[in-house]
């Protein structure tokens, strides 16, 4: 096998077919359907595309009135395919025969990073995994840590915790809305969510400091309390939102333009999407009244009035609908948050986990003892495993722990949803248009941070 | 036992090794030759875990089993939850695929075999899929080093 190629130097994408080829050889097997795919769609040398590729077998059909299938290549740089998604489409004209997502773009190895970093230092590391939604990456995890420790979070810090889960849901939905209508060719709708997401993410930075990335919820709790003017700053908002939702609305749902792109389009039946894990707004469009916070309420929503929106088409529009009114609902829980804030400590008061407040580092030679112990060796947890699920915007995120008993993770995994839901694009892809394809990954709003962590 | 145990036993008899009830969820551990028939007792049991949310491991290297794997089932009719765990084996760790049961097993279970080397008999298209295809070694266990490896990727700029 050449290494080479002459017309294309070592041009990258040649040597990931190779790859392919090869890392099937070394362990003496034949190629899977995945590696078949991507030796194919890259080979371009006589010798790479010998016998064993896909794209030989079909070229091979000469027979008359066989139409000559293509293998397109989309990403993983293709701008609307929601970050490094790249997907192998197989097309018969401009009919999907079949899809093979290829992931792994984005893999940083945030779970190894995290068995070498203590166990506060992994809060940091995991906000980076589904970007749009941080604070719910940080809850999985500190729940999770929490579980293990036996430990019980004050009450205001759980609704603290509710409140920014909530305003991040919404945040992450407008991206969603508006990216999938950029993608769609409804452009303005991409300015106006943005506007209203750029307050939200004021709004983070006042509490946290960070744009994104936060890193405010703690082990036990919540960094600090809420900042001045922030609950203030944050009822206006809730106030104007539903008019802003409404201008959404105005643009979109009533729209023949956007209705022909998502009406009927990417349809599978319940039990096909449960049984590819599929959860989330994905699934509740499809009728299945699926939703961590009412079926297994954690942090308090069992306090909260709200619905749980779903739908029975299970097509693209419905989930475009499902994730409006969860925009609305949302909305409610955090007005309901505001109305109702407990008072009280933002943090567990234990100190062999907690930091000492900060002032008695200044009186307290104990205190100090605390703060440097936890700060440079690190809190123990007991030795066991655990697994914590939330309901974040794309579907159930849980977070797997497993503790020997020291100061770092034996073991850190995160269930991430867009991981597990964008398996169902190749079914739900098979037979209709390229052109639809893009309105389908859209609809599932996989998040690759999450995806590849 | 609990009913989850006992559903499995009715079903497989002997496939239950042990149970754990820790933190407020329920383990349950099974041979590693019975998950799938335990996996689709679950399924098709009175309380539907109808869900597979996830499958992961973790390496044990001093443990003769090594590699346990951990299924979180979730069930649609009471959001219950159970885990199921398998030991796959140190040397030449391999265990059944349950993608039979769940299609959705089948990223899960190629995400273990990229990060562990766990091989799943059965699976329709075990191949890498976080990592490059032809990477060497499996990055999450607990012998292979963080940092010092060479840079990838560095013939692409």
């Amino acid at each position: 096998m050449s290494t080479t190629d002459p017309r294309t130097g070592n041009f990258p994408l040649a040597a990931e077919s190779r790859e392919a080829i090869e890392g099937a050889l070394r362990e003496n097997r034949a190629l899977t359907p995945t590696e078949r795919v991507i030796a194919s769609v890259e080979a371009y040398t006589a010798e790479e595309a010998a016998e064993r590729t896909l794209a030989n077998e079909m070229l091979a059909d000469t027979r008359p009135g066989v139409r000559q299938p293509l293998l397109l290549n989309l990403g993983p740089n293709h701008p609307s395919t929601h970050g490094v998604l790249r997907l192998i489409v197989e097309l018969d004209g401009e009919v999907v025969r079949e899809v093979t997502p290829v992931i792994g773009y984005l893999h940083t190895g945030i779970e190894k990073q995290c068995e070498n970093k203590t166990w506060w230092q992994g809060v940091t590391l995991v906000t980076r995994m589904d970007y749009l939604a941080p604070f719910a990456n940080i809850k999985a995890y500190t729940m999770s840590v929490e579980k293990l420790l036996q430990m019980e979070v004050p009450p205001r810090a759980e609704w603290i915790r509710v409140l920014l889960a909530e305003m991040n849901r919404v945040a992450s939905h407008l991206v969603w809305l508006g990216t999938s209508g950029l993608e769609l060719g409804a452009m303005s709708v991409f300015f106006y969510c943005y506007r209203e997401r750029d307050e939200l993410l004021d709004l983070f930075e006042m509490v946290s400091g960070e744009r994104m990335n936060h890193r405010y919820f703690q082990v036990g709790g919540c960094a600090q309390d809420l900042p001045p003017g922030f609950i203030e700053r944050t009822r206006k908002f809730v106030k104007e939102m539903p008019k802003r939702i409404d201008e959404y609305e105005a643009l979109l749902t009533g729209n023949p333009i956007w209705k022909d792109r998502m009406v009927g389009i990417g349809v599978l039946p319940a039990d096909q999407l449960l049984a590819l894990g599929v959860t989330g707004p994905t699934l509740r469009a499809a009728g299945v009244p699926h939703d961590l916070r009412k079926v297994a309420p954690y942090s308090g929503y069992e306090h909260f009035q709200f619905e749980v929106p779903t739908a029975t088409e299970g097509d693209c529009y419905a989930r475009y609908l499902v994730r409006v009114r969860e925009m609305r609902e949302s909305l409610k829980i955090i007005e309901q948050v505001l109305d109702g804030l407990p008072e009280g400590p933002t943090i567990a008061d234990d100190r062999k986990v907690v930091l000492p407040p900060r002032e008695e580092l200044a009186y307290s030679m104990e205190a100090l003892i605390h703060h440097f112990k936890l700060v440079s060796e690190g809190f123990m947890v007991p030795a066991g495993e655990a697994y914590a699920p939330i309901e974040s915007p794309r579907g159930e995120m849980g977070c797997y722990v497993v503790s020997d008993g020291g100061p770092k993770p034996h073991r850190v995994h995160m269930r991430d949803p867009s991981f597990v839901n964008l398996q169902a694009t190749a079914p739900l892809c098979k037979g209709t248009y390229l052109a639809d394809l893009i309105a389908i990954v859209a609809t599932l709003d996989p998040v690759m941070g999450g995806v590849d962590r | 036992m609990s009913d989850v145990s006992v559903q499995i036993e009715t079903a497989t008899p002997g496939a239950v090794v042990a149970e754990f009830d820790h933190v407020g969820e329920l383990t349950v551990e099974v041979q590693k030759e019975r998950i799938v028939e335990a996996c689709r007792a679950l399924r098709d049991g009175p309380s539907q875990f109808l869900l597979l949310s996830d499958i992961t491991c973790a390496d044990f290297p001093d443990e003769p089993g090594r590699f346990r794997l951990a299924y979180q089932l979730t069930s649609l009719t009471n959001g219950g939850r159970v885990r199921l765990r398998a030991w796959a084996g140190g040397l030449d760790p391999e265990i059944e695929s349950v993608t039979s049961v769940w299609p959705g097993a089948n990223w899960m279970e190629r995400e273990v075999y990229d990060q562990f080397g766990v091989r799943f008999a059965g699976h329709p298209d075990l191949c890498r899929i976080l990592n490059p295809l032809d990477w060497d070694g499996h990055p999450l266990r607990r012998d292979y080093p963080i940092g010092g490896e060479e840079v990838q990727f560095t013939d692409a700029v």
